[in-house]
């Protein structure tokens, strides 16, 4: 019975029969696994909370014929109910794990486990509002994708900015020469709380007003939309009211 | 694959919840070898199911009338309602014989990459039942799973409001289970022990 092990993010959850649930996760070696976890929706063992979506676990697996089976699990990162206790940071975590389920269709990358788990993290310990931090997440997963945006460069031609024209088709804002017709136009507080985002600069994130952060909200979902080709379904569901985050509160 | 009709009736019941393509087809051959009888009756009561059965106008529990019987029943409390995800969770909680109050069926759990808000339950009739003021204490009892928890921390923050208290099942239910499971000892003295949600 061929045994192998690895650190894993779990993405998703799946009722399997009676008891059991097959659980999506990405790995840190391992790229995405799609496993079974035997009786856990009515076992009391602890074995079902540490395969629970956006909790980090050290776990064993046997290859099976169809699906591999998980033997154990051992908690490395039990970020789930501090996720769960704030509305905001649970609709937030949930984008994020249905865009790396999405990224990461036929492998994974060392990269994108460490994003993710990286963003989790932060999300239970409150470090930023659950919207920014769910905003540059989803840029920072684009970007190891290979779809980096541009937010100063032209995205066409690599002419220096500023620009101001952003076509979401074209990678980023572009300059006046090559920007079609009515193309949507960003302010410049806008392009550099984009920029902040995606570089993870957080004291100029966090400094950012409301209505900033919303623009950039909308150009960030626009982004993240066009690329994954098929919808995020978690986004329209995403609460950006929560007042969690330690810098939001101050600015109201 | 087997021809026609046949593969048909597996392919639907494979459609079913906790079916696997297996299952499904041990299923079609046991009917295919049950006495002629046996399957009118359960296809009788298919089609009477659906026909007959309906939600409770007030709960959302399943009931064959407009309203089902827990909630026309008058030695129950009106003052408590128990909030649960589905229809087989108040089955659950009525085994343990704890509570005595209503209830209040959501229809799941909020998970958003399912494409299921809040919008999507019956979060909004929840409200309009604690409108007038007759009801002081609502029990959120969802799942003890991650969609559970968060559901219930969508409505604590949401019934946060004077006059009425709180709470939530306690813990001590197995962590990543269904409600359902959970057995009555256990999901009793979950009850009895239920704590304050403190906003
Ligand atoms: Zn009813």
């Amino acid at each position: 019975m061929p045994l192998y092990r690895d650190e894993v993010v779990v993405l998703r959850t799946h009722k399997l029969g009676e008891a059991d649930r097959i659980v999506t996760m990405l790995s840190r070696q391992h790229g995405k696994i799609r496993a079974v976890a035997k009786g856990v929706r009515r076992t009391a063992s602890k074995f079902g909370a540490r395969l629970e979506p956006f909790m980090v676990a050290d776990a064993q697996f046997y290859e099976g014929r169809t699906l591999d089976v998980i033997t154990q699990a051992v908690s490395v990162g039990a970020y789930g109910p501090a996720i769960t206790s704030d509305y905001g940071a649970y609709t937030a975590a949930s984008a994020m794990v249905e865009t790396a389920d999405k990224l990461t269709e036929d492998e994974g990358s060392l990269q994108q486990y460490l994003l993710l788990v990286g963003a989790l993290r932060s999300l239970s310990r409150r470090e930023h509002g659950p919207g920014l931090t769910l905003d540059s997440y989803l840029l920072r997963s684009l970007a190891i994708a290979g779809w980096s945006p541009s937010f100063h460069d032209c995205a066409m031609t690599g002419a220096p900015g500023p620009h101001s024209a952003f076509v979401v088709q074209l990678g980023g804002v572009v300059s006046d020469e090559v920007a079609p017709p009515g193309a949507p136009r960003l302010d410049a507080a806008t392009l550099s709380l984009l920029g902040a985002l995606l570089s993870g600069d957080w004291s100029v994130a966090e400094a950012a007003d409301e209505r900033t952060r919303s623009q950039a909200s909308g150009i960030v979902a626009a982004y993240a939309q066009f690329h994954l080709e098929r919808r995020l379904r978690s986004l329209e569901h995403v609460d950006r009211s929560s007042p969690s985050g330690a810098r939001e509160e101050q600015t109201t | 694959m087997y021809e026609g009709i046949v593969q048909e009736l597996i392919d639907e019941f494979g459609r079913l919840p906790g079916i696997g393509p297996k299952s499904a087809q041990r299923i079609a051959f046991h009917i295919l070898q049950t006495e002629s009888h046996d399957t009118t009756r359960l296809a009788e009561l298919l089609t009477i199911v659906r026909e007959k059965v309906r939600f409770c106008e007030i709960c959302g529990n399943v009931t064959e009338h407009e309203t089902c019987s827990i909630c026309r029943d008058p030695r129950r409390s009106q003052a408590t309602i128990c909030v649960v995800e589905e229809a087989k969770d108040v089955v659950a909680i009525e085994r343990t014989r704890e509570f005595r109050g209503l209830y209040h069926v959501l229809g799941g759990a909020i998970s958003p990459i399912d494409g299921v808000g809040p919008d999507d339950l019956r979060i909004r009739q929840l409200m309009q039942r604690l409108a007038d003021g007759t009801v002081t204490e609502v029990i959120i009892a969802t799942d003890p799973n991650l969609e559970g928890e968060a559901t219930a921390t969508y409505l604590s923050r949401l019934l946060h409001q004077p006059g009425l208290t709180v709470s939530r099942l306690a813990s001590g239910l197995p962590v990543g289970g269904d409600l359902e499971y959970a057995d009555e000892v256990t999901l009793g003295r979950a009850f009895e022990g239920r704590r304050l949600v403190e906003n």
